[in-house]
């Protein structure tokens, strides 16, 4: 008995202790981000892998995903007569809600696995030591970058799947089914609102927080190995995956 | 001149290092041998800061590391250079990146200053054609080689060797001290070198300690240690099974 209870002690206290360092991992690397000197090629280097790199990918979600919409939308407005509605529905999908949400999945997928692949590789042959040898912060160095980058590209890819999306709508919607082209974008023009775009922004932000964070502590405390860094890629990616929906129905809720 | 004073490290319940006393004199070059599992790797990690000492003092050139942090930490880390045992090289650039890296990072050199170093320390270290290479494309010896110039780039005063000769070939190995004696030569650091090369570590060294079981148990020069009659440390050298320490 007395083992069981050690066993549910400790697991709590190790759960407790891995909250404190993410947390103190976070706030390390913001504070880095307003030390000099600032590591601008590096910020530049993360903003392409995380961003450019990601680019044909994101694409290709946002087509098919505003194709769906346009081939669902349509045959359930249809049912009620409301084709009419269907680039405002496509349009109000996207930028609220599947833009941000299926755009950060596929990067994390992506770029989040990466990052984790190779901050954990540098922290098992002993490149973060050397870092830090060298009298560098491996924190500044390291997470900050990819902490800015996540932040400033994935709104960014956010925007691209959203408007992408709305043409592969626009394809369906009005080329392959017949809706109207000024009914499809008139009526999302009048429908549509700064707030939702503001909406999806938010939710793209944390996004690019929750993917640049969580893989990045998870390869930074990467152990054991190739298995540790094999590891730490699966969890980076599961971790990042259910905060993204959870702080998505957050995010909903509130706004 | 480097001195560990009553140093102890554990992890979790298991004690490593259990109260070593060290004295390195300035430009010697410290063999610190022992089993795998002894506590070596360890007390580099201590001497450098990697690790804090559970109790005891680190003094580096008069100042205890132990009680230091941050910047002045930092201080004495630009003193010191470690050769890590793979090298620790980034994989993201090129062995020119590589070396020129801490002369960026931490000095304001132009560039044309940093390109002459760089060339010149790659001479000395044997890699002046392998310079646009990526570390991956490296055998063993040439990756130790180019870490070790990264190392040496910044000028220590004190430089670490992690197993410098692990997993390379008898010439190599024999090549590699070679290299370690010629740039000790030349830059004139103070050494601590952690190897199992045994006797081939003896020919460079000018003091050796064994490390068992978390304490150093002797220390003295080479031929000292050779001529040693504890037996824990004829076991050690001749390496045989028979004796105190047992194999498995």
């Amino acid at each position: 008995m007395l083992g069981f209870i050690e066993r549910i002690g400790r697991t709590v206290i190790e759960w407790l202790a891995g909250m404190g360092r993410m947390m103190t991992l976070l706030l390390t690397a913001l504070l880095w981000a307003f030390v000099p000197p600032f590591r601008l090629q590096r910020l530049l280097r993360q903003i392409h892998f995380i961003g450019w790199r990601s680019l044909l990918v994101v694409v290709l979600t946002g087509v098919f995903s505003g194709m769906v919409l346009g081939l669902q939308g349509y045959y359930t407005l249809s049912r009620f007569g409301a084709t009419a509605m269907l680039g405002p529905a496509v349009a109000l999908s996207l930028i609220r809600e599947i833009g941000p949400v299926l755009c950060a999945l596929v990067v994390t997928g992506r770029a989040g696995s990466a990052i984790a692949a190779e901050i954990g590789i540098m922290r098992i042959t002993d490149q973060i030591d050397a870092l830090t040898v060298m009298a560098l912060k491996p924190i500044k160095f390291l997470i900050t970058p990819n902490i800015l980058a996540g932040v400033i590209t994935l709104p960014l890819l956010t925007a691209i799947v959203d408007v992408i999306g709305i043409y592969g709508g626009y394809l369906v919607g009005v080329q392959l089914l017949g809706v109207g082209q000024g009914v499809y974008f008139g009526e999302m023009q009048d429908i549509l609102s700064m707030y939702d775009i503001k909406i999806g922004l938010y939710k793209s932000l944390s996004f690019g927080l929750i993917i640049s964070w969580i893989c990045s502590y998870k390869g930074f405390y990467t152990r054991f190995g190739a298995e540790g860094v094999s590891q730490a890629i699966t969890e980076a990616v599961v971790m990042s995956s259910i905060w993204i929906l959870i702080c998505d129905y957050f995010w909903s809720s509130v706004l | 001149m480097i001195q560990i004073v009553d140093v102890y490290r554990s992890f979790g319940r298991q004690q490593v290092l259990k109260g070593v006393d060290l004295r390195v004199p300035a430009r010697a070059i410290m063999a610190v041998i022992g089993r795998s599992g002894s506590g070596k790797t360890v007390l580099l990690k201590v001497l450098i800061g990697l690790l804090r000492p559970d109790k005891g003092q680190v003094i580096i050139e008069g100042t205890d590391i132990t009680q230091l942090s941050g910047r002045r930490l930092d201080e004495i880390r630009e003193r010191v250079g470690m050769l890590f045992q793979g090298g620790a090289l980034f994989d993201s650039m090129t062995v020119v990146e590589n070396i020129a890296f801490p002369l960026r990072e931490k000095t304001k050199l132009a560039q044309e200053e940093i390109a002459d170093k760089v060339e010149r320390m790659l001479a000395s270290v044997g890699l002046s054609d392998m310079g646009y290479k990526y570390p991956a494309e490296l055998s063993g010896g040439m990756k130790k080689r180019a870490a070790l110039a990264r190392t040496l780039i910044t000028g220590p005063s004190i430089v670490l060797f992690d197993e410098p000769t692990t997993g390379l070939d008898p010439i190599l190995v024999h090549a590699t001290h070679q290299l370690i004696l010629d740039t000790h030569r030349e830059f004139g650091y103070t050494a601590v070198l952690v190897s199992h090369e045994i006797p081939e570590v003896f020919d460079i060294a000018t003091r050796v300690a064994m490390i068992h079981e978390g304490r150093i148990i002797e220390e003295g020069t080479p031929e000292e240690i050779l001529k040693s009659s504890d037996p824990l440390i004829r076991q050690f050298i001749e390496g045989s099974l028979e004796g105190p320490i047992r194999p498995l």
